[in-house]
C-alpha cells in the first residue's frame, strides 16, 4: 500500500506534469528547430508567434462562446486551433515577405537574421499585448478534469490522490498526433523531401529544381502552426498571459540544442529532458521517499536538489553541459 | 484715483489670503502599479480638505489647498524628486502619504525627517515602517501588516489549526507579512512545515505545490495577490489535490477569486482589514454624493489622513510641523467629543474652544505605538461562492 501511495504520489507531482510540459516544450522547440534546419537562423521570435497564436485562438474562442458553441466536456479551443492556425499563418508569411526576405535576398550571414528575428520579437510582443493586454486570460472551458484527485481517493481507497486534467490529457494526445503528422510529411511526401533536401544541401537542391521560395513558405507555414499548437496546449493547461511565453523562449531552445538544432527527433527528445529534468531537480522528494524508504532510513528534510526559483537555472545548467561535451546536441544536429 | 486705490487695496488683501493659505501635498502613485485605486485615494482626502473649507477653514479663516504629486508607488528617486518639489517650491507644511511601503520610507528618511514635514500614508502597511527612524513625524492611518499577521495566527489558533504551510508573494509586502505570520503562529506553538515564496506572473506553479505538498499541513497559508501569483498557487493546489483548505491573506480577498475557482474555496477563510459602524456610512454617504465609489480600497484612510492632519494644526494652532506633530495622536483618540465624518466643521469649533476632540472618522483611527492605526479584520469564510463574516477582531 505504501508502495502504491508513492508511486501515486510521483505521478501526480512529477511524471503527469512533466511529461505534458515535456509535450509543450517539445511542440515549440519543433517549430524552432525547423527554422534552424531550412532558414538556417535562431528564431527569437519564436516565444511571441505562439503568444500570437493563443491569442488569436482566444480571441476566436470567445466568438465561437457568444454564438453558444460548444464541445461539452473538451475545450471549446480546439475548434477554434484551426483559425487561429490560419491567422497565425498569414502574419507569419506577411513577416516573411516584409521582413525576412529581404535579408534573404542579400544572403545575410545568419547572425544577422538572428538580431532581425528579435526585433520581430519586440513586434509580435508589442502587438499582442495591443490587441488582447497584457494580463492573465482564461479560455479554459468544459470539463477540467479527466480524474479529479478527490474522485481517485474514493475510487481507490489510497491516502493520496491522483489527478489527470482534460488539458494535460489533450495535450498528450495532440503532440502525439501533430508529431507524428509531421514526421509524415516530413519522410513520406515529396514537399518534405524536397525542404529536407533543402536543409542538407542548399546549393544541390536548387540543382535539382527545388524552388527555395516555395520551401521557405512552406516551412513558415508549419512553424506558424506548430507555434500556435504549443501555444494554446500551454494556455489551456496553465494560463495565458504574454509575458510567460517569452519567458518560455529558454527552455524551447535549450530544449531544440539539447536534442541537436535541425533534428525534428531531437527536438522532441530535448524537450522531455529539459521538462523532467526541471521537475525532478526541483521537487521535494521527502512525501515519496518516506512511502518508500524503510522507517529507519526516512529523510529529515524536503530532499529538495533546489529551490523550485531555479528552475530556469536546471534549462541553463543542461544546455551548458550539452554545448561543453557534445555540441551537437544528442541526435547529432547542427553544430551551433 | 479712489477707485483705483480700493482696487490696489482688493488686490493686496486677496493676495494676503492667498499668502496665508496652508498648503497640503497629496502624494500617491497617480501613475504606476496601483494608479486605478489612488484617484479615488487622492479624491478622498481632497474631500476631508473641501469640507474643513467649507466650514469656514482653520485657525481662523485659513483655507487648505491641496497639491498632488505623483509618487509612482515604485520608484523611489521619481517620488523623492516629487516631495521635494511639494515642500521646497510649493511650500506645503503637510504631507498627506505617500501610498506603497517603498516609496513612503524612502520620502520619509530623505525629504520629510530633514525638511520636519509630518506625513501620515493611508496604505503602507509593511511592518518595517513601525521601526523606521522618524522624529515623531510619521504617522499612518492604515494598520501595520505585524498586526495581520497576529491576526491570522489568532484566528488558526483558535479554529484548532496546528500546523500549516506558508507561501507569499516574494516583495516587500508578502516577506513583511508572512514573517509577522510566522512568528505570531510559532509563538503559539504552532507549526510551520515550509515557507515559500512565489514569484508572481508566472504561468505554472505546479512546482512550488510539489514541495509544499511534500512538506505537508492541514493548511496552506497564501499571502500573496488575488490576480497574481497567490490565484496560482491555489489553481495548482486545487489541481492536484495538494491541499484543500486555504488560509487567505488581505492581498487575496477578491470576488473575482472566488468566481474563478469556483467550489474549491469553499470551506477557506481569511482576514481583512474592515471597518463598520457609523464613521464608515458617514464616509460612504460624502463619498457617493462626491460622486465615486466609496468601497475601493483604502479611500476611507485617506480621508482620515487628511482630516487628522487639519485637525491636528488646529489643535496646535500653527501650520508647523514642530508643533502639531504631538497633536495628531491626540485628536485620534480619547478622550473628547467623537467625530465623525461630515462633522469636521464642528470639530474645529470645539478646538478653537479649547475642547478636545476623539476623532473617529471613517476607520474608526485609534493610533497606537509608534503611531499607526490599530486596525480592525474581518474574519470571514468562504461558503457557497461568498464571504461570510465571522466576527471582527
Amino acid at each position: 500500500m505504501d508502495f502504491l501511495n508513492g508511486l501515486v504520489t510521483l505521478l501526480n507531482f512529477v511524471v503527469i506534469p512533466a511529461t505534458a510540459y515535456g509535450a509543450q516544450l517539445a511542440i515549440g522547440a519543433l517549430g524552432v528547430t525547423l527554422v534552424y534546419g531550412i532558414l538556417r537562423f535562431s528564431n527569437f521570435a519564436h516565444g511571441d508567434t505562439m503568444a500570437f497564436g493563443t491569442m488569436a485562438v482566444i480571441l476566436v474562442t470567445w466568438g465561437l462562446q457568444a454564438l453558444g458553441v460548444d464541445l461539452g466536456p473538451v475545450p471549446t479551443a480546439l475548434l477554434a486551433l484551426p483559425f487561429g492556425i490560419l491567422i497565425t499563418v498569414g502574419l507569419v508569411l506577411v513577416t516573411d515577405r516584409w521582413v525576412y526576405r529581404f535579408y534573404r535576398v542579400k544572403k545575410v550571414p545568419p547572425v544577422l537574421l538572428v538580431i532581425v528575428s528579435m526585433g520581430v520579437m519586440f513586434v509580435y510582443n508589442g502587438l499582442t499585448r495591443l490587441i488582447i493586454g497584457p494580463d492573465d486570460q482564461r479560455f479554459d472551458d468544459g470539463a477540467r478534469f479527466l480524474i479529479s484527485a478527490r474522485d481517485f481517493k474514493t475510487w481507490s481507497g489510497l491516502d493520496e490522490g491522483l489527478a489527470l486534467r482534460t488539458s494535460q490529457a489533450i495535450t498528450i494526445v495532440t503532440a502525439v498526433a501533430v508529431v507524428a503528422a509531421l514526421f509524415w510529411f516530413l519522410n513520406r511526401t515529396r514537399t518534405g523531401k524536397s525542404m529536407r533536401a533543402f536543409s542538407d544541401n542548399e546549393d544541390l537542391a536548387l540543382l535539382s529544381g527545388i524552388s527555395p521560395e516555395r520551401v521557405v513558405a512552406i516551412t513558415w507555414v508549419i512553424v506558424a502552426a506548430l507555434a500556435c499548437v504549443a501555444g494554446t496546449l500551454y494556455g489551456l493547461d496553465k494560463s495565458f498571459k504574454p509575458f510567460t511565453y517569452f519567458q518560455l523562449l529558454l527552455p524551447i531552445f535549450a530544449a531544440a540544442i539539447v536534442g541537436g538544432l535541425g533534428s525534428p527527433l531531437g527536438a522532441i527528445a530535448g524537450g522531455f529532458v529539459i521538462a523532467y529534468s526541471e521537475v525532478i531537480l526541483t521537487y521535494a522528494w521527502k512525501k515519496v521517499l518516506v512511502y518508500w524508504l524503510p522507517e529507519s532510513l526516512e529523510p529529515e528534510g524536503l530532499v529538495q536538489l533546489l529551490s523550485t526559483d531555479y528552475k530556469f537555472a536546471v534549462s541553463f545548467a543542461i544546455l551548458v553541459i550539452v554545448l561543453l561535451f557534445r555540441p551537437t546536441g544528442l541526435f547529432r544536429g547542427k553544430a551551433l | 484715483m479712489k477707485k483705483l486705490l480700493l482696487a490696489t487695496a482688493l488686490t493686496g488683501m486677496a493676495s494676503a489670503a492667498i499668502a496665508e493659505d496652508v498648503k497640503m501635498g497629496i502624494i500617491l502613485g497617480f501613475t504606476g502599479p496601483i494608479e486605478s485605486i489612488t484617484p479615488f485615494m487622492g479624491q478622498s482626502a481632497e474631500l476631508a480638505v473641501s469640507e474643513i473649507n467649507e466650514a469656514g477653514g482653520i485657525l481662523d479663516g485659513q483655507m487648505i489647498e491641496a497639491i498632488r504629486a505623483d509618487s509612482t508607488c515604485v520608484d523611489a528617486a521619481a517620488a523623492q524628486a516629487a516631495a521635494e518639489r511639494l515642500i521646497t517650491s510649493d511650500g506645503v507644511t503637510a504631507i498627506m502619504g505617500a501610498d506603497c511601503s517603498g516609496v513612503t520610507g524612502a520620502i520619509l528618511a530623505n525629504v520629510a525627517m530633514p525638511n520636519g514635514v509630518a506625513m501620515i500614508s493611508p496604505s503602507a502597511t509593511s511592518p518595517g515602517l513601525s521601526e523606521a527612524e522618524d522624529n515623531g513625524l510619521f504617522f499612518r492611518t492604515a494598520p501595520s501588516d505585524a498586526r495581520q499577521g497576529e491576526v491570522l495566527a489568532e484566528v488558526l489558533k483558535s479554529r484548532g489549526v496546528t500546523d500549516v504551510a506558508v507561501t507569499y508573494t516574494n516583495n516587500d509586502y508578502g516577506k513583511g507579512l508572512s514573517d509577522a505570520f510566522i512568528s505570531a503562529f510559532e509563538a503559539m506553538d504552532g507549526t510551520i512545515t515550509l515557507s515559500s515564496p512565489h514569484e508572481d506572473g508566472k504561468g505554472d506553479y505546479s512546482a512550488e505545490i510539489g514541495a509544499l505538498a511534500s512538506a505537508g499541513g492541514s493548511a496552506l497559508a497564501v499571502l500573496g495577490y488575488s490576480d497574481q501569483g497567490g490565484k496560482g498557487m491555489i489553481q495548482a493546489a486545487l489541481d492536484s489535490g495538494a491541499f484543500d483548505s486555504f488560509v487567505l491573506g488581505d492581498g487575496m480577498y477578491s470576488d473575482q477569486l472566488v468566481a474563478d475557482m469556483g467550489d474549491g474555496l469553499d470551506g477557506s477563510y481569511g482576514v481583512i482589514p474592515w471597518s463598520e459602524g457609523e464613521g464608515t456610512e458617514a464616509f460612504n454617504a460624502l463619498a457617493e454624493a462626491a460622486g465615486f465609489d466609496p468601497a475601493s480600497s483604502y479611500t476611507r484612510e485617506s480621508y482620515d489622513a487628511a482630516a487628522l492632519l487639519a485637525l491636528a494644526m488646529q489643535a496646535a494652532g500653527s501650520t508647523s510641523a514642530a508643533d502639531y506633530k504631538d497633536k495628531i495622536t491626540e485628536v485620534a483618540n480619547a478622550p473628547g467629543e467623537q467625530i465623525l465624518p461630515g462633522e469636521l466643521g464642528k470639530a474645529i469649533q470645539i478646538l478653537a474652544d479649547g475642547g478636545d476632540i476623539d476623532y473617529v472618522g471613517a476607520t474608526n483611527v485609534e493610533l497606537i505605538g509608534p503611531g499607526e492605526a490599530a486596525g480592525t479584520y474581518r474574519e470571514y469564510n468562504i461558503t457557497g461562492g461568498g464571504f461570510e463574516t465571522v466576527q471582527i477582531r
